[in-house]
């Protein structure tokens, strides 16, 4: 039940975004006004307080992954973080020059966020080859299939570390030391690996040593962070990645991305990585009970309703979850007061329900009827029971709605109906 | 996106939600036209059942069920409204565009009027089968 300090709507959509902590807010402030110099000003006491602050960030960031300041490229964002690294890598990396085919096999997955997959099709059409592996059905990309997509000419392994929609991760640590191994082996120390790790990195521990990356993505405002700043590791021992800029001007960053610094969001980037870093382990804990508090409530309460994606290898603040013969705009529409995400199709132009569900070969009518609920450091057990609640009491109205669920009912199996397409 | 404020009435209020009956029992009633359009796959499934006076050839009573978006839901429960006390002939005259225009629906529902209109033919179809009446020219011509 809502008790009346309730404040609606509750916020159920943080793999979407996350609102900014109060002391990233802070750290921020006086880089807008005092101290707003351009770090690029080695001449004056403005510029080295903009270097200092910019030099700070880049040590919480180091810190959080395990790497040194200087494999730190400071972006826009996890998009332009991707774009960087499958671009820059494939135009180092190619076999052929611009202009003709055979340039060289990239390998990635077809349940990656659009900001991987686009580029990669992007270059497709340049002349490389592209292979994009389908996940298994509880969403996961294993090492053993990644490896047996490699080829000769594979130059580029780009795997995502948790999966945005599903909060499933992938076999990442195992790949990037499979991908070791075979350095190691000779003669094949040009592929290089690049993971998306927007939905982990703050949220999960991570180590580019250990776990065998040579470049990884990851964002600002998925972290309580800001938006429009995010971090590129760019491996620089064993081996050295190197990597043509897609923006070239000043020669910031090293080069590998020119342009004025995002002060004051690379400083609540620098914050935001130091307060992950301290505080994941309990954040961590906590979601996943209020996640299993979620879920139960839900799975208990309505039949035909399943979680999609493995049931444990899974970011602990992420549930997609369908609810059979309901569809998922409608389902929105009526859990007005729960931001959340669907996988259904009407929540988008493009009348397709999720890619990333259908990849899984979850049926085109369960990825109509999801619902992704993703939890944060400020969701509390009564936001839960809430949305819990709401969502039970608006599937069941739904049901009374739908003919599908009466067809259920009534023992017919809808998947031998011949329906009517469009 | 934002809806318009009567499709937000008719998915809060949906107008005669139900069915006559289970679907072997309407299947053998002459007197009820059945109309099932839309596949789950593609996200809209709407089924409308007409309950027709065999005295004056009007539709006595209308029904719906709806799976789908709010649009969806509103444009089927707008047609249980709109065909009650029509004859069959009259209720075939019902357009998407009416739809579409009494609902404000913007062009990416617009393809939810449209099923609605072929429910509405499917079911009269369906009823002037039970009861041995030709289909209509017009009414013949599905999407």
């Amino acid at each position: 039940m809502a008790s009346t300090t309730l404040k609606l709507p509750v916020y159920f959509d943080h793999a979407a975004t996350t609102p900014c902590d109060p002391r990233v807010v802070q750290a921020m402030l006086p880089y807008f006004t005092e101290r707003f110099g351009n770090a690029g000003s080695r001449n004056h006491k403005f510029g080295w307080e903009a270097e200092d602050a910019i030099e700070g960030a880049r040590e919480h960031c180091a810190a959080l992954i395990g790497a040194s300041p200087k494999e730190i490229v400071f972006t826009s964002g996890a998009t332009e973080g991707n774009n960087l690294a499958i671009k820059g890598v494939a135009e180092m990396y190619e076999r052929a020059p611009a202009g003709r085919g055979g340039r060289g096999h990239i390998v990635t997955a077809m349940h990656e966020h659009k900001a991987v997959l686009d580029p990669c099709k992007r270059l497709m059409k340049e002349g490389f080859d592209v292979t994009f592996l389908q996940p298994r059905p509880d969403g996961i990309i294993t090492a053993e299939m990644v490896r047996g997509a490699l080829r000769d000419d594979t130059i580029l392994v780009s795997i995502m570390w948790a999966n945005n929609e599903l909060g499933t991760i992938n076999e990442v640590p195992e790949i990037g030391r499979m991908i070791r191994e075979l350095r190691k082996g000779g003669g094949r120390d040009d592929i290089v690996f690049h993971t998306d790790a927007t939905q982990w990195v703050g949220k999960m521990p991570t180590n580019v040593e250990t776990d065998g990356i040579d470049l990884m993505t990851w964002s600002g405002h998925k972290i309580y962070g800001p938006k429009g700043v995010g971090g590129l590791y760019v491996r620089r021992r064993n081996p050295r990645v190197r990597l043509v800029s897609q923006i070239d001007g000043g020669g910031q960053e090293r080069g590998f991305r020119s342009g004025t610094h995002n002060v004051t969001g690379i400083v609540g980037l620098g914050e935001a990585c130091r307060i992950a870093r301290a505080e994941m382990d309990s954040d961590r804990e906590r979601l996943f009970r209020l996640r299993t508090r979620l879920e139960t409530s839900l799975l208990g309460a309505l039949d035909h309703s399943q979680v999609n994606g493995h049931k444990d290898r899974r970011l602990p603040h992420i549930a997609n979850i369908s609810f059979g013969f309901v569809e998922g705009e409608g389902l929105m529409m009526a859990i007005k007061n729960i931001a959340c995400s669907s996988g259904s199709a009407c929540t988008s132009a493009s009348l397709e329900p999720s890619y990333v569900l259908k990849s899984l070969g979850v049926g085109d009518e369960l990825a109509h009827s999801s619902l992704r609920l993703s939890m944060g450091r400020w969701t509390t057990e009564e936001q839960v029971d809430y949305a819990a609640a709401e969502i039970t009491k608006a599937v069941r109205k739904l049901r009374e709605m739908s003919p599908l669920y009466e067809m259920h009912l009534e023992g017919i199996d809808i998947t031998k109906i011949e329906w009517q397409q469009h | 996106m934002a809806y318009s404020p009567k499709v937000i009435d008719h998915y809060e209020n949906p107008r005669n939600v139900g069915s006559f009956g289970t679907s072997k029992e309407v299947k053998e009633r002459k007197d009820i036209g059945v109309g099932i359009v839309g596949a789950p796959e593609c996200g809209d499934v709407m089924q409308l059942q007409i309950k027709v006076d065999p005295a004056s050839g009007r539709i006595a009573d209308a029904k719906f069920k709806c799976f789908g978006c709010g649009s969806a839901i509103a444009s089927s429960s707008l047609a249980t409204e709109w065909l009650k006390g029509k004859t069959v002939d009259e209720a075939m005259q019902i357009k998407n565009t009416d739809i579409v225009q009494e609902l404000s629906l913007p062009p990416v529902k617009i393809h939810c009027s449209v099923l609605a209109e072929d429910s509405i033919r499917t079911a009269i179809a369906d009823y002037r089968k039970k009861n041995g009446l030709p289909a209509e020219a017009d009414a013949a011509q599905a999407h």
